[in-house]
């Protein structure tokens, strides 16, 4: 190639195009992405209109039938109550995750409080977000069954006669996934925020100071106007997260979603379509599923485009300002 | 000399209203620093005891049992754990390799080149970032089987090769880290494009790529919900599988301290790797998040 290019005049090496290798560096993205990605949600979606499962020993379909899974996920009442189900087992977790999160953020980067150890209170509550999920269910499971330490130590205690038992008590069930779900996130969320809060410009605060305002009015004033586009990001990414819940909930009530399958996520009832090869039910939950994820999605695409085309738009109106005062 | 008085008086005042706010402050800090660490702390407890003392009764001290645990789940012919320490680090340890060099790949392509469908295919990826994998799983199950897949580890690694948010930031890291100055000083020299890539930019992104990798094992490490559709053969096994496995076999049946163990496997390597790396990590998380 240098070769060549030594050969040719130098006006034309100004114009020697390297579009080409754009193609190339993103290629093996797009094809990975095409096959392993695009393709299986065509067929998953193509999937969802067919009868096509396994009744013992016999095939049955597959069979064309148009919406009738749908219908059915619907009718007999099953994909309502598990949608209602991550619904609430997300609600429980998320609400005191953003809550506490909002909290910490505001602490730690208080001039004010100026508090000490942050790193080490940072460490400590960011850490259970790297753990396993399925292996920190196993140990909530572990420590909170009816012969676990937890119900030992109660029982020790003499603050119970009798154990607490998962598998009779829908709230506990339900409030031990919330927790899980609440330490594996508020240290992320509370790091997110934090950074939203520094970004802010410092001036406001200032100003605010200068003025007398009580540190209240600053949080409701200043801080959380300046940061509702990021709350809005944590949100609608955490609700995505949500629809997600699987690790959790399957091993800490072994698949089943018990007592009372209040506990069985929409993912973990896919999960079961795709255990016992029943691909038409899967298919439509899968699309279900998919279609509540792309709302928020979008959602979140215009909150993240709206900043870089407000930009793009600065600098054009900035272009234009210079080319007129010229 | 009174309105310096009442002065000092008023400072005096709040700092004492600020001793108590900062006083509540730790105090919820630390409830929170007990509520992050009780589990884990039980977890380790437990796993020094033996199965006859963990049945009995409660205890806030260890026992010394760890190793007479960890040899008993070693040798547990039905759980290979060792086998599956193994498989799992080849498994995160791969598609932290392929997410990064890809990504950084993807994000230098649209980076440093113009080419006509360069908006477009920036504006795909921002789409599909949130579109969680779990919905095309039935599709890809399909697809593995008829490539005949199944039951080997490519499923699990090659399609880390595309990942739209570790592409995202790469990409944000490159607008701020990375003048095409360079890139055209080393065309000058004659360098190819891909050799520009691979010796110089790569080097220059070393920070990205080392907080990717390590949340990209993680997150791989603990990867559950594809492997466990994937895998079927015992010796093929991941951690997270095996958890699960002794969750679904009767555990009452089980020995507890090895059960304990297992999970104390699981959980406890990666968190002293992490609080080595905690500065590094959570650094990662903030520049992760700062967008646009």
């Amino acid at each position: 190639m240098g070769a060549v290019m030594s050969n040719t005049p130098i006006k034309r090496i100004k114009s020697v195009s390297y579009a080409k290798w754009g193609y190339f560096f993103i290629a093996p993205f797009f094809l990975v992405y095409l096959i392993f990605h695009l393709i299986p949600l065509g067929s998953t979606i193509y999937n969802s209109f067919f009868e096509n499962y396994r009744s013992g020993l016999s095939q049955i379909g597959p069979k064309f039938v148009g919406f009738q899974n749908y219908i059915t996920l619907f009718q007999n009442g099953e994909l309502p109550k598990y949608a209602w189900n991550t619904l609430v087992i997300w609600m429980m977790g998320f609400v005191p995750q953003i809550l506490v999160a909002m909290l910490l953020a505001v602490w730690f980067t208080s001039y004010r409080l100026k508090l000490k150890g942050q790193p080490f209170f940072k460490t400590v509550i960011y850490m259970p977000n790297l753990i396993m999920a399925s292996a920190f269910a196993m140990l909530f499971f572990l420590l909170f069954s009816a012969i676990g330490p937890v119900n030992q130590f109660l029982i020790q205690a003499k603050i119970l006669s009798d154990p607490l038992r998962m598998e009779e008590s829908t709230t506990l069930t339900r409030s031990l996934i919330a927790l899980m779900n609440f330490l594996m996130w508020f240290g992320n969320t509370t790091i997110v925020l934090m950074a939203g809060i520094m970004g802010i410009d410092q001036s406001l605060f200032d100003a605010a100071q200068v003025d007398g305002a009580k540190p209240r009015h600053v949080f409701y004033r200043v801080t959380l106007p300046m940061l509702k586009p990021i709350v809005l990001y944590v949100i609608i990414t955490c609700m995505i997260g949500g629809i997600q819940m699987f690790d959790v909930p399957q091993i800490l009530t072994n698949f089943t979603g018990e007592p009372n399958r209040i506990a069985m996520t929409l993912v973990m009832f896919l999960n079961k379509h795709l255990q016992s090869k029943n691909l038409g039910m899967g298919g439509a939950v899968s699309v279900l599923i998919f279609l509540i994820t792309a709302a928020l999605s979008i959602l979140v695409f215009q909150s993240m485009t709206k900043e870089m085309r407000a930009a793009n738009q600065q600098r054009k109106q900035f272009a234009k300002a210079e080319k007129e005062a010229k | 000399m009174e309105a310096q008085k009442a002065e000092k008086n008023t400072i005096r005042f709040g700092s004492a209203r600020l001793t108590v706010s900062r006083t509540f402050c730790y105090i919820v800090l630390a409830f929170l620093t007990v509520l992050c660490l009780f589990s884990f702390y039980m977890l380790a407890i437990n796993a020094t005891r033996q199965h006859g003392a963990i049945m009995t009764g409660f205890s806030w001290l260890p026992g010394k049992s760890f190793l007479f645990n960890a040899k008993n789940l070693f040798e547990d012919t039905n759980i290979p754990t060792l086998r599956a320490m193994a498989n799992s680090l080849f498994v995160a340890g791969s598609c932290a390799i392929l997410t990064t060099y890809f990504s950084a790949m993807t994000a230098y392509g649209l980076h440093a080149y113009q080419f006509r469908f360069k908006q477009a295919a920036f504006l795909f990826i921002m789409l599909v970032m949130m579109v969680p994998y779990q919905v095309s799983t039935l599709g890809f199950i399909e697809l593995a089987t008829k490539m005949g897949m199944m039951d080997t580890y490519w499923p699990l690694i090659l399609p880390k090769i595309a990942a739209p948010i570790v592409f995202f930031f790469m990409k944000q890291y490159m607008e701020s880290v990375l003048p095409l100055e360079i890139v055209e000083a080393a065309r000058v020299d004659g360098s190819n494009e891909f050799h520009t890539f691979n010796r110089i930019v790569l080097p220059m992104i070393k920070p990205a790529i080392a907080v990717q990798a390590i949340f990209a094992f993680v997150e791989n490490w603990n990867n559950y919900f594809i492997p466990a559709l994937i895998i079927n053969t015992n010796d093929k096994k991941t951690i997270p599988i095996l958890i699960a496995q002794l969750r679904s076999a009767d555990y009452m049946k089980f020995d507890l301290g090895k059960v304990y163990m297992l999970v104390f496997i699981a959980i406890i390597p990666v968190m002293i790797v992490y609080i080595f790396l905690s500065k590094f990590i959570i650094k990662g998380v903030t520049m992760g998040s700062l967008k646009g």
